[in-house]
């Protein structure tokens, strides 16, 4: 450029023409107002409103997840598993960190393939955008769950679960309970025990890009704390057994539900509790009240000549009788009521009373004594006080104030009306005769030593009652069938009318047993209810007894227990048997 | 001999530069290196494409600073008038894209015509004016503002309102340096203003929605407000001195939109925070105040009106792109010039920059 060019009208610029100063300081001005502008912005962002959107930022890409404890596991008192946690995954949603309309339609139609839901809902599910979680599926198998991942879908998670498996299935649901979707307990001992099992939940925090993949992990803010192990004192060999036999009773005598306890006569502790009609936990699909309810626990009723063994106990406890003692059982009357018996005697010791189940006998024993002091020794028997098992809807039975009995009250008491009780509270209350004397309280878990009891009669009290009992399951007794092949087995049995409407119905009733053995040293009571049997056969000892047999000698030798009469090697023959029968 | 030689080119290749706007945007220059670097995820690959279109981009440059306005004056009016029998052509053959018709197929490539008017209305305006700078009288301004309108409503009808403001505005500086009075400008403000209520029944429906998005863009945070509220909490939560380089986690997140070209800011304000912004505000005035001397100084009125209009049009750039990205202007598709990557906005600045260079050579004379 060595020449600078200039045309012809270069030559006259006038100098007016020139750039006027005034539009470059207009200029200057204005730019220098909008570059402040862009300034105070920055400044009003950067300073002022720094921590407002450092949060939303935060809130946009900070996630805090979820780190789930394990669940505890629930045992028998050998350690054998009866609840225990299985992983599945969850699968859930981010709405708010997706855009629904940039997701192929092919990978909308395979994700609800995938979890067989129908594309509409799965469409709904996820166009919800103002919300930050929403579970599509829940419980699936990891294997399809990495199926659904394979996918890519921004916003679309899988989340680790576990799912409950109940490996006893119905045979102990009444006891053990189930957890809900959520995983927490709604039933039985995983509800009552809810804490306990369930842990503490973690929790970490990580970030997560726009399209909802974590990018890092932060850090974790707490670690998750695992639910301890529930050893409960149940002893799955015997609960087996006691299911089986129970539900094959139900079957034999056509009843409508049934209940059998096992305890450890020597601790208290359940060693087996059963229901029918009963469920299976690990498939609720067909789940109604009636087989929900853990009728050994929640239902009272009233329990008859089982009841017996105590106004007796008493009698004998307070010297007023001994086994010996003659009573007169004709007919008996208490103002203008009167008891009898079924088979009507002229007079009968205190231990054929127990053996023939005499109500005129338990009635004249009960007479001896004040209304408070029976009162008194019930309670202490454990009736009418809830028997502490922490179980929702448990039942403390019914014993009404001794203010207001009348005297064929006290009299009917004796033999079980008039008084209600839970089959828990009936079989816990038999403690007294085969602890020395003392209640035991019951234990649903397993006791490290036994707890002990409250004594209630003399221990030489308790064995004349057991040595009375055992002549129940001998020839001449109500319970013949409830005898075990080289044992003693000392018991009472029950046969109570039910009450519809407010009267004693005449074809419905409850058939009961109770029982213990060895009765020289007893190791286990069982007391086993059968409810409306519809067979013909209705007395205790018939419905009842041979189910007992059965569970009492499987499960002392389940358990090892030497026999107390290894010198009684038959039975006897179930066409020679002459049982008592009583309607009470 | 030898280092004379080296002198000699470096003096033959340094002659027609301007030293401070060089150093200006070099400065610019290493900062965006820096803020692509973090932006692309540290993409080499992008680093690379832009060296090649900086080094293109200098060698334009360079090329128009050599030649002497008064040679590259000779083009305005050929050049004003291919473009807009373009953007003619595009009315009637255009290829329509996202409901927009911008783009013509000219047999070897695709061109957007309303970009080649960005310079060409500045350039027939400044060679109008300086034609009949003796005997300017009003009749000049009528046509000049007729030679603003025609290429201006054909952009708007394609439709793209951006471009069209953009390229109306460089006409608008070109006729205000020219001295239209100040009465009509004031009047004209007035005018308009009133009109805003006309326009905006005449605006298309996205057009409405940035608008109302601006002014609140919580109303619709995941469609169109998404952009501006999250560069907001990019360049808020960078703080006085910033998250550090590669350190943004908005940006690392994927969170900004368009985060290499036209919200680079956002990356770069999150990473450096408020000293960043100031010492990239100040490389841009600097550039300014340099252009607007050169401007000032320029000896022909072809030079200052050209001049003029590029250094405006450069400071819209810079305004707009920051405003839209700190939530104060519409979103518009204007890069931040030198800072945002992609080639033809880089090279189209470069060839503004290297006439007014070409033009401030001339009164160091």
């Amino acid at each position: 450029m060595s020449r600078v060019y200039t045309p012809r009208y270069q030559q006259n610029l006038k100098p007016a023409m020139r750039l006027a100063p005034g539009r470059v300081t207009v200029v200057l001005l204005l730019l220098g107002a909008l570059l402040l502008a862009l300034l105070a912005r920055a400044i009003y962002l950067q300073v002022v409103q720094q921590d407002f959107l450092q949060n939303q930022g935060d809130a946009r890409f900070r996630r805090t997840l979820l780190l789930e404890a394990n669940r505890g596991e629930i045992t028998d008192r050998n350690g054998e598993p009866l609840a225990i946690s299985t992983p599945v995954q969850s699968i859930w949603a981010s709405p708010v960190d997706m855009e629904l309309g940039t997701v192929p339609a092919a990978k909308l139609q395979q994700l609800a393939r995938l979890l067989e839901m129908p594309l509409d809902e799965v469409k709904r599910k996820l166009s919800d955008n103002k919300r930050e979680f929403v579970y599509l599926k829940r419980q699936i198998s990891p294997a399809l769950a990495q199926q659904v991942m394979a996918l890519e879908i921004p916003g679309v998670a899988k989340q680790q679960e576990f799912r409950r498996y109940y490996p006893a299935g119905e045979m102990l649901a009444h006891v053990v309970g189930f957890t809900g979707v959520d995983g927490k307990g709604q039933e039985g001992f995983e509800l009552t025990r809810e804490k306990m099992l369930a842990g503490k939940h973690g929790s970490r925090t990580v970030l997560k890009d726009r399209r909802g993949h974590i990018v890092e992990d932060l850090a974790v803010i707490e670690p998750p704390r695992d639910g301890q192990t529930l050893q409960l004192s149940i002893d799955k060999r015997i609960q087996y057994l006691a299911y089986r036999e129970l539900k094959a009773a139900m079957e034999v005598n056509k009843a409508k539900a049934g209940g059998v306890v096992v305890l450890d006569a020597r601790t208290g502790e359940v060693l087996a509790l059963a229901n029918t009609p009963s469920y299976n936990p690990n498939n609720r699909a067909v789940l109604e009240p009636e087989m929900r309810r853990n009728r050994a626990v929640v239902d009272m009723f009233e329990p008859g000549s089982t009841m017996k063994p105590f106004p007796i106990a008493m009698a004998l406890d307070a010297g007023k009788v001994t086994p010996d003692t003659v009573f007169d059982t004709q007919t008996y009357r208490i103002g203008p009521a009167t008891v009898r018996d079924t088979h009507p005697k002229p007079a009968m010791t205190v231990t054929q009373i127990i053996q023939k189940s005499s109500n005129v006998g338990s009635s004249k024993m009960a007479a001896m004594f004040s209304p408070e002091d029976m009162w008194t020794f019930y309670r202490q028997a454990g009736f009418g006080q809830s028997p502490q098992t922490g179980f929702p809807g448990e039942s403390a039975g019914r014993l009404r104030d001794w203010q207001n009995w009348r005297p064929i009250e006290q009299a009917t008491m004796s033999f079980g009306y008039g008084v209600s009780v839970s089959l828990l509270q009936l079989a816990r209350s038999y403690t007294v005769f085969t602890n020395r004397g003392a209640l035991l309280p019951v234990s649903f878990t397993r006791l490290g030593a036994p707890l002990p009891g409250k004594s209630l009669i003399k221990p030489d009290t308790a064995k004349k009652m057991r040595d009375m009992m055992v002549t129940v399951t001998e020839e001449g007794g109500t319970a013949v069938r409830a005898q075990v092949l080289g044992y003693h087995v000392g018991g009472k049995s029950g046969t109570a009318r039910k009450l519809v409407g407010g009267a004693y119905a005449a074809n419905k009733h409850i058939g009961l047993f109770v029982g213990f053995a060895p009765a020289t040293t007893p190791r286990l009571i069982v007391a086993m209810m059968i409810d409306e049997p519809g067979a013909g056969a209705y007395y205790g000892g018939a419905v009842a007894g041979p189910a007992f047999s059965n569970i009492m000698a499987g499960s002392l030798r389940i358990l090892g227990v030497e026999p107390d009469a290894p010198s009684n090697n038959t039975l006897i023959p179930e066409h020679q048997i002459s049982e008592v029968r009583e309607e009470t | 001999m030898q280092v004379s030689l080296a002198k000699r080119l470096t003096r033959a290749i340094m002659d027609p530069l301007d030293g401070w706007l060089l150093a200006l945007l070099a400065g610019v220059f290493v900062l965006s290196m820096i803020a692509l670097f973090s932006a692309s995820n540290q993409s080499w690959a992008k680093i690379d494409n832009k060296l090649v279109y900086t080094a293109l981009s200098l060698l334009i440059m360079w090329l128009l600073a050599r030649l002497s306005p008064q040679t590259v004056m000779h083009l305005a009016l050929p050049l004003y008038v291919a473009g807009v029998l373009l953007l003619v052509g595009v009315e009637l053959f255009g290829i329509t894209v996202n409901g927009s018709t911008r783009w013509l197929n000219v047999g070897i490539a695709r061109i957007q015509p309303s970009e080649i008017m960005k310079i060409a209305l500045p350039m027939m305006l400044a060679w109008y004016f300086q034609k009949y700078e003796t005997t300017l009288n009003w009749r000049h301004y009528v046509v000049a503002a007729v030679l603003i309108v025609i290429p201006g409503l054909l952009i708007l009808k394609q439709p793209d309102l951006g471009t069209a403001t953009l390229v109306m505005g460089a006409g608008f500086f070109a006729l205000f340096f020219a001295g239209l009075s100040w009465k009509i400008i004031i009047g004209g403000g007035v005018a308009f203003l009133a009109s805003l209520p006309v326009v905006w029944n005449l605006m298309h429906d996205y057009q409405r929605k940035r608008v109302l998005t601006l002014i609140d863009p919580m109303e619709d945070p995941l469609g169109a407000g998404y952009h501006i509220i999250q560069s907001m909490i990019a360049i808020g939560s960078g703080g006085v001195w910033g998250k550090g380089w590669l350190a943004g986690s908005q940006t690392h997140l994927d969170y900004i939109p368009e985060r290499t070209t036209d919200f680079i800011f956002a990356v770069y304000s999150e990473e450096f925070g408020l000293a960043g912004n100031l010492l990239l505000l100040a490389l841009y005035l600097g550039i300014i105040s340099r252009c607007l001397l050169i401007t000032a100084r320029a000896p022909t009125l072809y030079g200052r009106l050209l001049a003029g209009a590029i250094t405006l049009s450069f400071f819209v750039y810079v305004f707009v792109n920051m405003g839209m990205v700190a939530g104060i202007l519409p979103v518009v598709g204007v890069p931040l010039p030198f800072m945002s990557y992609g080639g033809t906005a880089t090279v189209s600045l470069a060839i503004g920059l290297g006439m007014l260079m070409g033009i401030g050579k001339l009164q160091r004379r």
